[in-house]
Order: C-alpha cells, then sequence, then structure tokens
C-alpha cells in the first residue's frame, strides 16, 4: 500500500506501486488537469510536484511519492489564483491549452526554488516542456511577471 | 447573404444547447440550396443552424460549431458576433455544438471539418447578420419598452440606451420583450458597424478557455470518462493494412486492471483506408497504464500484406526518379523546351521532403458508447460530422443514429480530422458491451497515424546573359492524398496542385511548365497543416534564391522578377481552367503576384535586410501564396564552416496578407 497526500487529502493506494503517477491521479482519482503527452518525459505535460519538487509524472511510480505531498495543477491554489496562473491569464498564454498545467507547474516550481530568476534561468528552468503551438514568448512573458509576484 | 430568424418561441430550441429568452438562427444554407430545403421540408420555414441566445441575467450565449484546437476559433468566431451586438465579451459564453453539418456548416461548403484554413472565412459574413440582427431586435425591444421610436435607441457595451433622456436598459432587461420581434430582410436589414466601430474584431481578446486552461478544468479528449467506461489501447499492425495472424493475450490477461484482450477486425481487403478502424488487439481494463502494460505483452504473430517491401530508402528514390520524368502536365506557358535549350545559363536541382507524422501534444482519443442509442461519440476530434458517419458504417447504422459531442483538441494539424480513433472505439464498445475510451500514445501516432506525403521536385530554369529567368519547370511527385479512397491513384489529385504549384506565383517568368509525376501511396497519406503547400513553397523558394545566387544578383529582387507586379494572375492563359482554389472561386478568390510582391517587400524592409552582416551571420527570404493568404518571411541563421548551410535561426519576420484578421496574430 501507497499513502500519498494529493492536494492536501490523504489517499491510500493498493494498486501496483510501479503504476505512474499520472495514470494514478487520473485515472483512479479523476484529476484529469495532468495530461498525457509523450509518457517518457519528453514534453512535461504531465508535470506535478512531488514535496514542492516539479517531476514529470508519467514516469514517475507511484512507490516514489510513498509519505510524500503531491500537488497538481488542481491543487496549486483553491480559486485557481496563484501568481504564475493569474499571469497566466494576464499574458493570455495558451493556444490549445494541452501542456499549459505542466507549463504552468513547471514555472510554480522554478519561482519557489528561484524567486528571481534571470532570464537565462527563466529559459533553462522551463527548457524541458514542449508547447507544439509555440507559445514561448509569452510563457516567458508569464514567468517573468509571475516572478515579480512570488 | 443569409436570413436571419427571431428564433425565440420555437419548439426545437428546448433541444439545443442554446439558452435565452431571445433566440436568433440563421438560415444560411447558400442560395441555390434554399428551394431544395424549403421544398423537403413542405414550405415550411428551414430550421436555423447558428444560433446566439440572450438570457434574462444579460448573459449571451453563442455557439462555435469549430473545433478548438490551439487557433483560437472558440474565441475568435464568436467576437465577431459579440462585436456586431455591441455585447461586453465578459458576459459571453460559448457553446460548442455538437457534430450536425445540416445546422452547423454556415457556408454549406465544409461539412462541419475544421480544417482547410476556412472557419474564419467562412463565418466573418453570417457572425456580423447575426450580432447586428441581436442588436435590432434588442434596440427595437427597448423602444417598446420606453414607447418611443427605435431611431432613439442604440445599443452599447451591453445596453440599449435612449439618446433622449440617457436611460438605458441592460441587454438582459429587454429580451421578454424581444421574443417576437421579426428581423426584417433585404433593403431593411440591420445595418453592419462600419469596421472603424470594431471593438473586439482585430483585437487580442482574452481566450475564452484561458481560465480553465490555467486551472486544469479544460477538458480534452482523454479527459472525458462516462459511467462503465473502459479504456483500451490497440495493438496495431506495424505494415500498412497487415493483419494480426495469431495472438496470445495469456501474459496481458494477468497484468491488474486488464479485463479483455479482443481483436477489432482487420478491415477487408477491398475496403479502402479512408477513416475507418483498420484492426488490431485491443487491450481494454479499468486504467491506461494497466492496458498498457498489458500491451507490451501480449504476443502477436503479424502478417505483413502487401506493403511489407515499402523501405524508405527505395521508395525515396523512386520519388526522385518519378519527379524527374514527370509526365502529367498541369499547366504550361510559353515553351520551356526552347527557352531552356537557348539560355545562356541553366540550373537544375533537386529538392526532398520526407514524410511528417502529425504528433499533436494530445495524442487522439474517443469515447464511444455504441449500446446507447443514439450512440454516443466524445472525442478530440475536428469534424464531428463525418466522426459521426464513419462510426455509423463502423456499426452497420445511419448517421442519424450518432451523436458526437466534440471536446478541446490538444492540437489537430489535420489528424483529427479523420476519425479511425472513434471507430476503433465504436467497434470495441460494441463488441464488449461497455462504453469504451480508446487512447492512442505517442508511439502509436508515428507508427500508425496518417502522414503528410513525402515528395520529390525537380526544378530547372534557363536565365539569359542579364540574369533574368526564362524558363522555369517544376515536377513534383509524392503520394497522393486521394489514395484513402483510391488506393490506386498514381497520381496527384487537382486539390493538391491546387496547393502552391499549379498557381506558382512566378507570373513574370515568360515559359513555365508544370509536371507531376507518378507515385503510389505505401502508407496512410493525410493532410498536415497547409498541406502540399510545404514542400511546394520550400522548394521554389529555395530554387528561385539558389539561382539568384547563380546569377549573382540580389535575391529578394531576383524573386520580386520572378513574381511581377500584375494585380491578378490568370491561370486559363496558360491553358488551366477551373483550378481548384481553396474551394472558391478565382474571381472571389484571385491569385494576386502583387500581393505577394508586397509581402516580401514589407519582410525585407522590417528585417533590415540589405545591411551588411558579421561573418558567419545570413538573411533568408521566402514567400507563398497559401490559403489566399500571402506570406513572407525572413529568417537570420547563424553558422559557421560546415554549419553555415544548416545554420540555427535567430529569428524570423513574418509579414502577411490575408482578408480579415480577427484576433491578433
Amino acid at each position: 500500500m501507497v499513502s500519498i497526500r494529493i492536494n492536501g487529502i490523504s489517499r491510500q493506494f493498493h494498486g501496483s506501486p510501479d503504476m505512474p503517477l499520472l495514470w494514478y491521479v487520473r485515472d483512479e482519482l479523476g484529476l484529469t488537469g495532468s495530461k498525457f503527452g509523450c509518457g517518457m518525459a519528453l514534453c512535461g505535460a504531465c508535470t506535478m510536484h512531488v514535496d514542492g519538487v516539479a517531476v514529470r509524472s508519467c514516469v514517475t511510480p507511484v512507490s516514489y511519492a510513498d509519505g510524500k505531498e503531491v500537488t497538481t495543477i488542481e491543487g496549486l491554489d483553491p480559486e485557481g489564483n496563484h501568481p504564475v496562473q493569474r499571469a497566466w491569464r494576464a499574458h493570455n498564454v495558451p493556444q490549445c491549452g494541452y501542456c499549459q498545467s505542466g507549463q504552468i507547474m513547471s514555472a510554480a516550481a522554478l519561482l519557489q526554488s528561484n524567486p528571481d530568476p534571470s532570464d537565462e534561468e527563466i529559459v533553462s528552468g522551463m527548457a524541458g516542456n514542449i508547447c507544439r503551438c509555440g507559445t514561448y514568448q509569452r510563457i516567458f512573458a508569464a514567468v517573468r511577471t509571475a516572478a515579480q509576484e512570488v | 447573404m443569409s436570413g436571419v430568424q427571431n428564433i425565440s418561441r420555437r419548439d426545437f430550441l428546448k433541444q439545443s444547447g442554446i439558452a435565452g429568452a431571445v433566440v436568433l438562427g440563421a438560415n444560411v444554407v447558400p442560395g441555390p440550396m434554399i428551394a431544395a430545403v424549403r421544398a423537403q421540408s413542405g414550405g415550411a420555414s428551414i430550421q436555423p443552424n447558428l444560433f446566439v441566445g440572450i438570457a434574462a441575467d444579460g448573459t449571451v450565449t453563442i455557439t462555435c460549431s469549430r473545433s478548438e484546437m490551439g487557433q483560437g476559433v472558440r474565441t475568435g468566431i464568436p467576437m465577431i458576433l459579440a462585436d456586431e451586438l455591441e455585447a461586453d465579451w465578459h458576459r459571453v459564453k460559448i457553446w460548442q455544438a455538437p457534430g450536425d453539418a445540416e445546422k452547423y456548416d454556415p457556408a454549406g461548403k465544409d461539412g462541419q471539418n475544421t480544417d482547410g484554413s476556412r472557419s474564419t472565412r467562412h463565418h466573418l459574413d453570417v457572425m456580423r447578420e447575426l450580432g447586428a440582427a441581436g442588436r435590432y431586435v434588442l434596440e427595437q425591444a427597448a423602444a417598446r419598452k420606453w414607447g418611443v421610436d427605435a431611431g432613439e435607441v442604440y445599443a452599447k457595451d451591453h445596453r440599449i440606451h435612449h439618446t433622449g433622456t440617457g436611460q438605458s436598459f441592460d441587454f438582459g432587461e429587454v429580451v421578454d420583450a424581444a421574443a417576437d420581434i421579426e428581423v426584417p430582410t433585404g433593403a431593411g436589414a440591420p445595418k453592419l458597424k462600419d469596421m472603424s466601430q470594431w471593438k473586439y474584431i482585430g483585437r487580442d481578446m482574452p481566450v475564452v478557455d484561458n481560465y480553465d486552461m490555467s486551472t486544469g478544468g479544460a477538458s480534452f479528449g482523454a479527459d472525458i470518462s462516462i459511467p462503465g467506461m473502459k479504456i483500451a489501447v490497440v495493438a496495431r499492425p506495424p505494415v500498412y493494412r497487415g493483419k494480426a495472424k495469431s495472438f496470445d493475450a495469456t501474459a496481458a490477461l494477468g497484468v491488474q486492471g486488464v479485463e479483455q484482450v479482443v481483436e477489432i477486425p482487420p478491415l477487408p481487403d477491398d475496403k479502402p483506408a479512408e477513416f475507418r478502424a483498420l484492426g488490431g488487439i485491443a487491450v481494454v481494463g479499468t486504467n491506461t497504464w494497466s492496458v498498457l502494460e498489458g500491451r507490451r505483452k501480449l504476443a502477436i504473430e503479424w502478417e505483413d500484406g502487401p506493403h511489407t517491401a515499402h523501405d524508405s530508402s527505395t521508395y525515396d528514390d523512386e520519388l526522385r526518379a518519378a519527379a524527374a520524368a514527370g509526365g502529367h502536365v498541369i499547366r504550361d506557358r510559353g515553351n520551356v523546351d526552347e527557352a531552356l535549350a537557348a539560355a545562356d545559363q541553366s540550373l537544375e536541382a533537386e529538392y526532398f521532403v520526407p514524410y511528417f507524422i502529425h504528433t499533436p501534444m494530445e495524442p487522439p482519443a474517443a469515447i464511444v458508447d455504441a449500446n446507447a442509442r443514439p450512440v454516443k461519440v466524445v472525442a478530440a476530434t475536428q469534424s464531428p460530422n463525418e466522426t459521426r458517419q464513419y462510426v455509423a458504417e463502423a456499426l452497420g447504422l445511419e448517421k442519424s443514429d450518432v451523436t458526437c459531442e466534440v471536446t478541446l483538441l490538444g492540437g489537430g494539424f489535420g489528424r483529427k480530422s479523420k476519425p479511425d480513433f472513434a471507430c476503433e472505439a465504436a467497434i470495441l464498445s460494441k463488441m464488449i458491451g461497455s462504453p469504451v475510451r480508446v487512447q492512442w500514445t505517442r508511439e502509436d501516432e508515428i507508427r500508425n497515424g496518417y502522414y503528410h506525403a513525402a515528395s520529390a521536385h525537380r526544378l530547372k530554369a534557363g536565365l539569359d546573359a542579364s540574369g533574368k529567368v526564362t524558363a522555369w519547370h517544376h515536377s513534383g511527385a509524392w503520394p497522393s492524398l486521394i489514395a484513402l479512397w483510391a488506393p490506386d491513384a498514381r497520381t496527384g489529385h487537382p486539390i493538391e496542385y491546387g496547393l502552391g504549384l499549379i498557381d506558382t506565383p512566378y507570373d513574370g517568368v515568360p515559359n513555365l511548365r508544370i509536371e507531376n509525376g507518378e507515385a503510389s501511396a505505401m502508407i496512410r497519406v493525410g493532410w498536415y497543416r497547409s498541406v502540399n503547400n510545404i514542400q511546394h513553397a520550400f522548394a521554389m523558394n529555395c530554387f528561385a534564391n539558389e539561382l539568384a545566387a547563380a546569377a549573382g544578383r540580389d535575391p529578394v529582387e531576383f524573386l520580386l522578377e520572378l513574381i511581377g507586379e500584375a494585380d491578378v494572375m490568370d491561370l486559363a492563359k496558360d491553358g488551366v481552367e477551373n483550378p481548384w482554389n481553396y474551394g472558391d472561386s478565382v474571381e472571389e478568390w484571385p491569385i494576386m503576384p502583387k500581393r505577394l510582391s508586397n509581402v516580401l517587400r514589407v519582410a525585407a524592409a522590417k528585417s533590415g535586410y540589405g545591411k551588411t552582416m558579421p561573418k558567419g551571420h545570413g538573411l533568408g527570404l521566402a514567400c507563398h501564396r497559401s490559403f489566399h493568404s500571402y506570406v513572407a518571411a525572413a529568417v537570420h541563421v547563424v553558422g559557421s564552416g560546415t554549419m553555415a548551410r544548416s545554420g540555427f535561426p535567430r529569428w524570423t519576420w513574418p509579414s502577411t496578407a490575408a482578408g480579415t484578421s480577427i484576433p491578433k496574430g
């Protein structure tokens, strides 16, 4: 059995401890904000926080999060008003939106660990998150805006 | 011209998703069809097919009948209507229409398929008319309430104002008096705003799904669950049109969460692929990871079928040879052979574009309950109406037996116009007696998706002593996407010719010939964004630049000379009658060399073209007409040594000319 706190709620999972966190959260808990893109930690659409650190949940087994605190996009802020989320809306970042949960979770973790990133640190910190629509300029601008608020 | 109607009191509204005390619909079937529809309905009025509703609380609900995949259509098209209506954008809600082309194909010519870069083109006029009609009805209602002449009232910012008293009503306060107000047609039809009065159209507006997309609440294909639903992945034949000879599911069934392993029967050999399910071994279970694990444990012996000999390098050589051979002349001006023979200098080059796979960020996913009536389909689809058609066929039913709801699409690029994945879910759902979600993976898409055609292009040109092009010969070969329907197709389709080849804009060249060589499709070829414009623009712009270098001339000046300054290029004088022109007439949407020259000049000016650049830096310009838009781009490339020819782009500077740009960007 694996015990995890997800978005502040304690959960026990009795299934295979090898199941990636992504599929546990999406299919067993019905929290679908975290997306399945590549399944190989190559695109970042599935990004969640485990004890505050961004992880690619599509390759992170549930067992890794045993006893830890997991935050998904749904739990980032109760009203959806985390500074990164507000900056995202202010900059009209999304196009298709599919990668955006992962982008926002990566940005939030980046600013948690580095509240005053340089331009280069924003670029390198967000480099693992792919946006097929190419919204990178607005992603950059939104992270820059959010950094002024956190 | 559409006929907008106030339909607030019609019974069928109860079945639609539009709520409001005032509802407007538009009969927008094209002229010639109206008589036929009237005849079918026994002379009764036509059921309107686009809706805007205004509720008593003032909320404006606008139907979006197109699929959102990042192009902004759920924002852009409703914005047009909201602008004309004078609605406050923050009080507008969008209702996503299900698949029903009879109702939601406003121009009557695209089957509600969100592809072909035509949604805005097909919606601009009718959405403006609907908005203006809504404004008219509300103004009339307010005038009635005040007991004043309608000429004394006007709509602005979600309110109706009275000029004399300064009084005003919120939209919602007048809807009770608006339900029976007729919308006049003809000369008395509601006036459209002047373009200078537009407040949303052309502006960068907040994306309607912005909040949901920033909080994880936006629903894509794989995010939908329905009661009793199973999850499935499919092991598909590694070779196109192959089949499973035998399979052993023992190990797969041992995975916790795997419930069944069933075979989706292979499509019979005599049936073209189209958008049908091709068959495979499906692993069905309670969660995605289990069925993925189960699929890994399947032991399948495949029978590869007729395409087993297809290998890339041999096939590439065949395409190159086919391009060199040409054979099917599709446009001919002057005498290319004589001009080439007489040229002072001639050049020949080959350009090759490999297969592209669409790989949208969101792999395809569809949910089907085949055992419900009507059959329920929920899918990340660009083409919900065709999804109904193909799902119905897969189940042996009529299209009217199938409904299709549209989720947000995590990218589409044409891939999601092809509902093979919904057909798989339909067949499985029927077989196992439960609703099913079929989930594709990235690898599935790369192994078994629809590929954009590989193509080879052989270009020849002759230059005179002054470095002016006297002859241009372009011969291209590619597997036609028509092979999806006609597997033996060996030549391109007029649609493919029309995608930037037959309309080669080099109107300044006196001798010009365009040919197509023969090739067979060995995989599923499907249209990728811009379709054949990709390879055509690539080949002709590269060749023009290489010619300029050979002539020792400035490449931008050289391109401008090739294109010329004609307002309209007439293909008829080159022997081309009725070219495919993105589904539109060349009279309405002519080919305009001068517009292309102009965007090239703008791109050159804005990019600082012509200034001396540091060693190892270069600026390249190209331009193309695609889907009636004229685009030029400048790319700054930095490289050194062997990298100089394939350097890293530093920035691009695009310049476009389109009809009317709705959202910014």
